[in-house]
Formats: structure tokens, sequence, C-alpha cells
């Protein structure tokens, strides 16, 4: 009598679990699963324009990424894009969220300063970055100051040679991003017990560098980890500031296409190649996968922290 | 002497303390130049915008640059910001409301299978959306949903992120309050919609604040789903202006600007609740 009383109830609660969770279960399930594994299958047909080809192609999509130089290039421009804006973007906020964070007064407000650009879109960013400030022409404002100091007219998104660029969409995403990475920092800062700051006067080390270097940059070890990994994984979904700060009505340039951008115009463009970008998803989603179960074991995430 | 130290050693602090605070309004400054010239554009004649003695401040403000925008037929401005507020307002809604519910039922509905549920709705965390958008628009193009607002609204509305986050929320939520509703006898249903929910705002606006803001600035979805000009979300036309060849630059920035209020006004309102998401995001 009690055991199917329990049962019942079980049976009820599992009922009820499933009328919460079910729905979200079933839209991820729908919206990511279904896509990956239709990205799989795709990858290995010859698929232009269509979406239920007929031509199994085996590999060749796959080989054919690997010659494409536009492919490889690609991922040479994440590399390099990774190498500038993970250490720009960490040393920013986190140097931000030091200084904040040792206010009095006015914390809230500077914080909301630096915050704020978060509101904003790459679209809108790159709109003035490419339009206002850095456009090339001499209304731009990076060239009138460059002009008080007499330094020519620089074309900063029209010429690889010296490659100014990178300089333009380092500093949107350096922009947009480093207020809210200062938070996850100050939040990490406000964790750091008092205790160790006044054990570390006891034994008389300087404020200011000693202590940064032995007590609060240890103790943002696991705040550090995942600044990281969040700024590789959001380098490599890069895509809006590429996109519109190069782009323009004569096309995107040959050159600063990162996998993102590259996908885009092979899955998307004219000719619609839907096998072949498939089989770039799928490379990347294996990159991906690589790069953070490596960064993850190399910063022995998941293991327990000590202390 | 001991006391000779403790002045110098003051007077340092204190001029530690000026150059530090010198330098963060300098900082603030600079990160509050974009915008001051997304709105100095936006208010300026086309000359000053382009005249070579670059200046400051514009020779004119025109306001009425504003009501340009939106006279101009040639550009589907209003249409593309009715758009935006209903992606937007849909995606919050429907994305906190599904999202609640799976965080609830995950931390406090027993269920022998509970954990290996969770786990798969983690597994779609480690995909980030560069992987998934060539597959996804595969499949929403075989439905049929290109250039339509399900296609824009429905693929988004499902976050592995915010199901996580009400999860945490959940489990470190007071019980006594539910064990009291479940006494009165009330099952999981109502307890969760008039004990727990009217609790929780805090998170609820959180997370809706990170949505909401997330889904006025995406950029890549609409620009691949929303093919026709009807569909298009005011980032996709902002875009299709700066990459066009004819383009009235006043007119460029007041759109821009005009992009950016609603975001300013639920930023104000809600960032101290963005920032307490963030810091319990659980991401550290």
């Amino acid at each position: 009598m009690t055991r199917t009383a329990g049962r019942l109830r079980e049976r009820n609660r599992a009922l009820w679990f499933w009328v919460f969770v079910g729905p979200s279960v079933l839209g991820l399930l729908v919206f990511t699963y279904v896509p990956l594994g239709w990205s799989v299958w795709l990858s290995f047909f010859d698929a232009h324009n269509t979406v239920t080809p007929d031509t199994f192609v085996g590999l060749d999509n796959y080989t054919a990424l690997l010659k494409d130089d536009a492919f490889t290039s690609s991922l040479w421009t994440f590399c390099v894009f990774t190498l500038f804006i993970v250490p720009a973007t960490y040393a920013a906020s986190l140097a931000l969220a030091l200084m904040v964070n040792r206010l009095r007064r006015a914390q809230a407000f500077f914080r909301s300063v630096f915050f704020l650009p978060a509101a904003c879109s790459y679209v809108v960013a790159a709109l003035i970055w490419k339009m206002s400030i850095f456009n090339g022409v001499r209304f731009g404002l990076a060239n009138t100051l460059l002009g008080y100091v007499g330094v020519d007219q620089v074309a900063w998104l029209s010429t690889t040679d010296p490659p100014w660029y990178w300089l333009v969409i380092v500093t949107v995403r350096l922009w947009l991003q480093a207020g809210f990475y200062m938070i996850l920092f100050l939040a990490g800062l406000q964790r750091i017990s008092p205790t160790l700051y006044e054990a570390a006067a006891v034994d008389g080390a300087r404020p200011g560098w000693q202590v940064f270097r032995h007590i609060t940059f240890p103790q943002l070890r696991a705040t550090s980890v995942a600044v990281v990994l969040l700024l590789v994984i959001n380098a490599f979904q890069a895509f809006d500031e590429f996109y519109n700060l190069l782009s323009d009505a004569r096309g995107y340039p040959p050159y600063a296409r990162p996998p993102l951008v590259y996908l885009y115009y092979t899955a998307l463009g004219q000719g619609q190649n839907l096998g072949l970008g498939s089989a770039g998803a799928v490379l990347l989603a294996l990159i991906i996968a690589v790069v953070t179960v490596g960064q993850a074991r190399w910063f022995g995430l998941g293991r327990k922290e000590a202390g | 002497m001991a006391g000779a130290t403790r002045v110098r050693d003051d007077a340092l602090v204190r001029a530690g303390r000026a150059v530090r605070l010198a330098l963060l309004v300098a900082l603030a400054l600079l990160f509050l130049i974009p915008f001051y010239l997304l709105v100095r554009n936006g208010l300026a004649r086309e000359e000053d915008i382009t005249s070579p003695d670059w200046t400051f401040f514009p020779s004119h403000i025109q306001w009425g640059n504003l009501g340009e925008l939106f006279d101009d037929s040639s550009v589907p401005f209003l249409r593309s910001l009715l758009n935006s507020a209903l992606i937007a307002v849909a995606t919050t809604v429907g994305t906190v409301l599904l999202a609640s519910l799976a965080g609830y039922g995950l931390a406090r509905i027993p269920y022998r299978h509970a954990n290996k549920v969770f786990y798969a709705i983690l597994g779609t965390l480690m995909v980030p959306a560069a992987v998934t958008f060539v597959p996804t628009f595969v499949l929403v193009s075989s439905l049929g949903w290109v250039s339509t607002l399900r296609g824009l609204i429905v693929p988004t509305l499902f976050s592995a992120f915010a199901c996580f986050v009400f999860r945490q929320y959940f489990l470190g939520f007071p019980r006594e309050l539910e064990d009291a509703a479940h006494v009165d006898g009330l099952g999981y249903w109502r307890t969760y919609w008039r004990v727990v929910v009217p609790n929780a705002r805090p998170v609820f606006a959180a997370v809706g604040t990170i949505v909401f803001i997330g889904a006025w600035n995406s950029f890549l979805w609409p620009l691949v789903i929303g093919q026709d000009r009807n569909a298009w979300t005011v980032q996709v036309a902002l875009s299709s202006f700066t990459t066009s060849q004819v383009v009235r630059l006043h007119e460029l920035f007041i759109a821009a600007a005009v992009s950016i209020v609603p975001l300013l006004l639920v930023f104000l309102l809600f960032q101290r609740w963005i920032v307490a998401g963030v810091e319990r995001s659980g991401i550290d």
C-alpha cells in the first residue's frame, strides 16, 4: 500500500520535473544538438543552395577547406587577434578594477562609466570607430589629433602595410568589453579576506607592488582563469566588428577574415556552399573543443582550489 | 624620527591617491568620448562632420536631424526599431520564463535523472555560437523561417546559461517558504508562481536585463535570418547604412544614437541587477 503510494509520488515528481524542465531541454535539443548533427551530415555532401543534397562527397569538403588559403588564413587571423585582445583586455580590466576598488567615494560612478560601453552594440561602436575616429581622412578624430603633432594622415582601415587596422579592431573590443571583465575582477577582489592584507602589513610588505604580487594576484587566480577562458572563447566568436569595420560597398577585403567571417561568406555568400560551410563549422567546433579542454587542463580548472 | 616617517608616508599616500583619481577621471573621459561623438555627429550638419578642420563642438545643433531620420522613407528605420523592440521583448520574456522554470525544476524537484538532464543542458554551453550559426541556419531555412519573426525569435529562446544561473540561485533559496506552501497543500506549480517568483525578483531582473541587452545588440543571427528589408532589426539596418555607398552621415549617427536609447534606459534602471547578476553568475 505505502509502496504504491511512494511509487505514485515518484511518478508524480517525474511528471512535474518534465513540465518544468522539458520545454528548455526540447528547445536546446532542437536548436543545438539537431543542427550540430545535421551539420556533420551535410559536411559530407556537395550542398550548394540546398539543405537536402544528394551528392555524397565523403571528406572532400574537409580536404578542400584545409587546402583553402582563405580558411587557413582565417585561423591565422584569429590567432593574431587573440594574441592582441586577450592580454590587452585582461590587463586593462584588472587595472581598472584595482583602481576602482580602492576608491572611497564615487566608486559606483566610475564603475558605471567603465561598464557603460557594454550597453553599446558592436555595430554602433564600429560605426563610431570607422566613421568618426579612424576614418582615414582628415576629418577623423585620430588623424586630426595626429595632425597637431605633425603626423601625416593614416589610412587606418584600408591598408595592410603597416596593418593599422589591428589597432582599430582591438580598441573597439577593448572599449566594449573592459568594463564587463572589470566587474568580474571587482567581485573577485571583494572576496579576498582583509586579514590577509593585515597579515602582510604586519610582515612589513610595502603596499603596492609587493602586496599585489604576493597577495592580490594569487588570490585572483580563479577569476583570472575564468576571464582568460571567456576572452578566448569570445575571441573565437569575433564577427560583428570585423564585418562592420572592414566591409563596405565594394565588399570585404581579402585580409583580416576571422573564422566566423569566413564561414559567413562561404555558407551564405554567393553560391551558398552549405556543405563546405558545415565542414568549416565542424572543424571549428573541434578546434574550440581542443583549445578549451587544453586550456582548462593547463590552468587546472575543475581541480579543487588550494586555499 | 618615527613621527617624521609617518608624516612623509601620509603625504605620499595622499599624493598617490590624487594621481590615481586624476588617472581615473582621464580614463572615464576617454570612455565617454565615443558616446559624445555619437551625439555630436547626430546633431551636427553634414558639413560639420566632414569639415577638414575638426572641431570638438559643432557650429550648429540641428535638432531637426531627428525628424529627418523618421521622415526619410528610403530607410526602413522605424520598422527596424519596432522589429528590434518586438524581438528583444519576446526573447527576454520567453528566455526568462523557460529558463527559470528549468532552473527551478533542476534545483528543487527530486528526479532520478536530474543530473543527467542538467549535464545535457550544460553541454550546449560547450558549443559556441561560432559553430552553430551555419547548422542552425540550415535548420531554420529548412523550416521555411528565413525572414520571419519566428526565425528571429524562436531559436534564441533557449539559453543554457540562463538555466544555469536560475538553478544556482534557486539552490541557495531558503526552503522554509516552499515548505510552508507545501504544508498548505500547494503543488509545485502553484508554489512556484505564488511563492517562489515573487521572492526571486532580483535574479529575474538580472537575467532579464542581460538577455534584453544581448537580444537588442545581437547582429549575426538577425543579419543571417533577416534577409528581407521588412525583417531587419535596428542593428542590421545600421550596418547596411555603413556598408552602402550613399550615406548621409548625420542621419546615420542620429539613428545610431536613437538605437542605444532603450538600452541606456534599461541599463540605468537595472544596472545594480546586472552587476549582481554578473557577480553571481557562477563563472568563478
